[in-house]
């Protein structure tokens, strides 16, 4: 019987199989963070319990780290107390940590692909709903919560029901690649399929498009499939996963045997069942920008705030939100996206903070000054890409525009360190998130690309990036 | 983790869809290091103003819904962030069941980690419960939520109703299968052995 790609994996990594129940798969990679690990390790102490793979374990501290100077302590004194107990609990375990001073520190996500600790085929688990990231690679990767960290701790196994499968087709060609990046794509689908659209599934992206993205925008595309839902998004593996991948610094000694083996097996064959298909054509795709709070109430840049009634089509909830959301936004139905003010603007997370996020930022800013009006931040999501975007002299195009250059880190997309909104200010913001008070209570989120962020940053307001030469 | 009890309470009323977790557990409050104390920052901006003083029109402050140990909402709750510190401080507030049309994956598992009833409902049954104003019994041994003149059952999954009912420990029940795990570290089926 012609099988998924995700059944593949998944069938690869069945230790024990119930009839009634859940089953038992093993996990390759363990990626662990300062935020949701804490309480994990002080439950294997309560029970004298070992961690069973330290070597398959990979710890960074990425969600609370300041982006400031790295020279300087840390002020808050309940953020350098977590750091200090991941240190801590990484020793006494033998757990493998890029701590705040190493050289491959950075956002959980990012540094997973850049080290080659991510694999196409495997298992890959994190205390982090973004872990669907790693996807990209032909990973099975999700998201967990902090007992199933300890659960993982001690045993590399997760207990799982086995999830749909959904497949989402891209195709066409986008007119103006600089213009319409992945962040469109994905934003895009969000708002077709819903946040819960993907709910229960693993979503597998295919067709023309996907082939034609780059692995850092394939990246993008699977960061986000937990907005829609879906607790894992993959991409089978290609030629260009494989050449990404090459000579990293974890990957293992056998890597072009294994390559032989990911190129025959990690496809979903012809023919093979999915319980859901969507499909996105992106001819006539537009720069998306968020004007909700929820990462489905997206549309056009050439559109207008929408009427709550005509958003929710019928669905009175779905009416009241939009109308809370429209209230929590300061934002009134009608108003075209390109009028809407905004006071910062946000690049980085990990799901638009690497190289080619930057390099394609860095185009639009590229002798000109950011807005008066806007203070502008660049977060990398990892010291390597900012060392990288360094060497390409990309540091300097920002700061010569009055970008903030900053340490990498998860920073302002979810404000658990000092890069926070103010209460009521707008954000032109590549991250994944525009819920309510996510950037910093009572802080309003627009989500976009990079190349959008950048073109907002410098006209204080939204504009069409397809009108901006890009090359 | 106590074994699951009959909960007999009024239910709070919570009447949006789509709440994230980041509602439900702001980030300014993910910094502490152990799993208690989490109750008094549920919901916080929700809950207080930027000053601290609850916000009256918030549900969670109406005096006639103190010590509600159940939480009725709408479809895709608890969406978002897999923090799980979004179910410990939904406990550490008092509320055992949250009853929903839907919920988000990562969420609805942590649940049942933590001995929270998760429980999935249509929108009808949803509807007659946000009509009910006085106190409902749930029983999940029997699966039932009953409410004055009606019984309404729910549905779980058998090994998640065992779960809460004999509050078994995960990694217990995995030791058991200890030799299998070896085994599969053994094998060769997957080059997983090979990457170091």
């Amino acid at each position: 019987m012609p099988k998924t790609l995700f059944e593949k994996i998944w069938d690869s990594h069945v230790v024990v199989e119930q009839k009634n129940g859940p089953t038992l798969l093993y996990v390759d990679r363990h990626l662990v963070h300062e935020v949701t690990s804490p309480q994990a390790f002080d439950g294997l102490r309560i029970n004298k319990r070992k961690v069973r793979r330290p070597d398959l374990t990979f710890a960074t501290m990425d969600h609370n780290v300041p982006t400031s100077d790295r020279s300087l302590p840390i002020i808050d004194q309940i953020s350098a107390r977590q750091i200090q107990v991941l240190e801590k609990n990484c020793k006494d375990f033998d757990i493998q940590l890029f701590d705040i001073n190493s050289p491959n520190q950075g956002i959980v996500h990012v540094i997973g692909p850049e080290l080659g600790i991510t694999l196409p085929g495997t298992t890959i688990v994190c205390g982090d709903s973004h872990t669907s990231t790693h996807g990209a690679f032909g990973a099975l990767a999700f998201g967990i919560g902090t007992s199933d960290v300890e659960h993982v701790l001690a045993t590399q196994c997760i207990w799982m029901e086995k999830p749909k499968t959904f497949e989402i087709k891209i195709e066409g060609k986008r007119k103006n690649k600089h213009a319409i990046t992945a962040k469109d794509i994905i934003l895009s689908i969000i708002r077709h399929i819903g946040t819960a659209g993907g709910a229960g599934t693993v979503i597998e992206y295919s067709g023309e498009t996907i082939s034609d993205l780059t692995m850092e925008q394939r990246m993008t595309i699977c960061n986000m499939s937990i907005e829609g839902g879906a607790r894992a998004g993959l991409i089978a593996p290609d030629e260009k996963t494989f050449a990404y991948l090459k000579g990293r610094k974890y990957i293992p000694k056998n890597y072009d045997e294994l390559v032989d083996y990911w190129s025959e097996n990690l496809k979903s064959d012809s023919g093979a069942h999915f319980d859901k298909i969507f499909t996105l054509h992106v001819d006539t795709l537009s720069p998306q920008v968020s004007w909700g709070t929820n990462p489905a109430m997206t549309t056009d840049v050439t559109s207008i705030v929408p009427f709550p009634e005509e958003y929710a089509k019928g669905n009175q909830d779905e009416e009241k939100a939009a109308n809370k959301a429209l209230q929590y936004m300061d934002l009134k139905p009608g108003t075209p996206i390109t009028d809407i003010l905004i006071d910062r603007v946000f690049i980085g997370s990990c799901t638009n903070s690497r190289l080619e996020d930057l390099i394609e930022a860095s185009k639009i800013v590229k002798g000109k000054k950011v807005s008066p009006k806007v203070r502008a931040m660049i977060v990398p999501g990892s010291q390597l890409v900012k060392k990288q975007a360094e060497e390409l002299g990309l540091d300097k195009i920002f700061k010569e525009a009055n970008f903030e250059w900053r340490e990498s880190g998860c920073s302002m997309c979810l404000g658990m360190n000092p890069d926070i909104l103010a209460a009521g200010e707008r954000c032109a913001s590549t991250s994944n998130r525009n819920f309510e008070g996510r950037q910093g209570a009572g802080g309003r989120t627009h989500l976009v690309s990079p190349v959008m962020a950048a073109a907002a940053a410098l006209a204080g307001h939204f504009v069409d990036v397809r009108e901006l030469d890009l090359n | 983790m106590e074994p699951f009890k009959t909960i007999k309470s009024i239910a709070t009323p919570l009447d949006k869809v789509n709440v994230d977790t980041d509602q439900i557990m702001p980030k300014q409050f993910l910094k502490l290091v152990q799993k208690t104390g989490f109750g008094q920052y549920l919901f916080y901006d929700w809950r207080f103003t930027t000053d601290g003083i609850p916000k009256e029109d918030f549900i969670l402050n109406n005096p006639k819904y103190r010590g509600s140990k159940i939480l009725l909402t709408r479809d895709n709750f608890g969406c978002g962030s897999s923090r799980e510190h979004a179910a410990w401080a939904l406990l550490d507030y008092g509320f055992v069941v949250v009853i929903a049309t839907s919920f988000a994956d990562i969420f609805y598992n942590n649940c049942f980690k933590n001995g929270i009833l998760p429980i999935r409902l249509d929108m009808k049954k949803i509807e007659s419960l946000f009509k009910t104003n006085s106190e409902i019994e749930v029983n999940l041994k029997n699966q039932t939520i009953t409410i004055p003149n009606e019984t309404i059952s729910f549905d779980i999954e058998s090994h998640r109703k065992k779960t809460l009912l004999e509050a078994l420990d995960d990694i217990s029940v995995t030791s058991q299968y200890e030799d299998k795990i070896s085994q599969f570290e053994k094998s060769q089926l997957y080059p997983n052995s090979s990457f170091f």
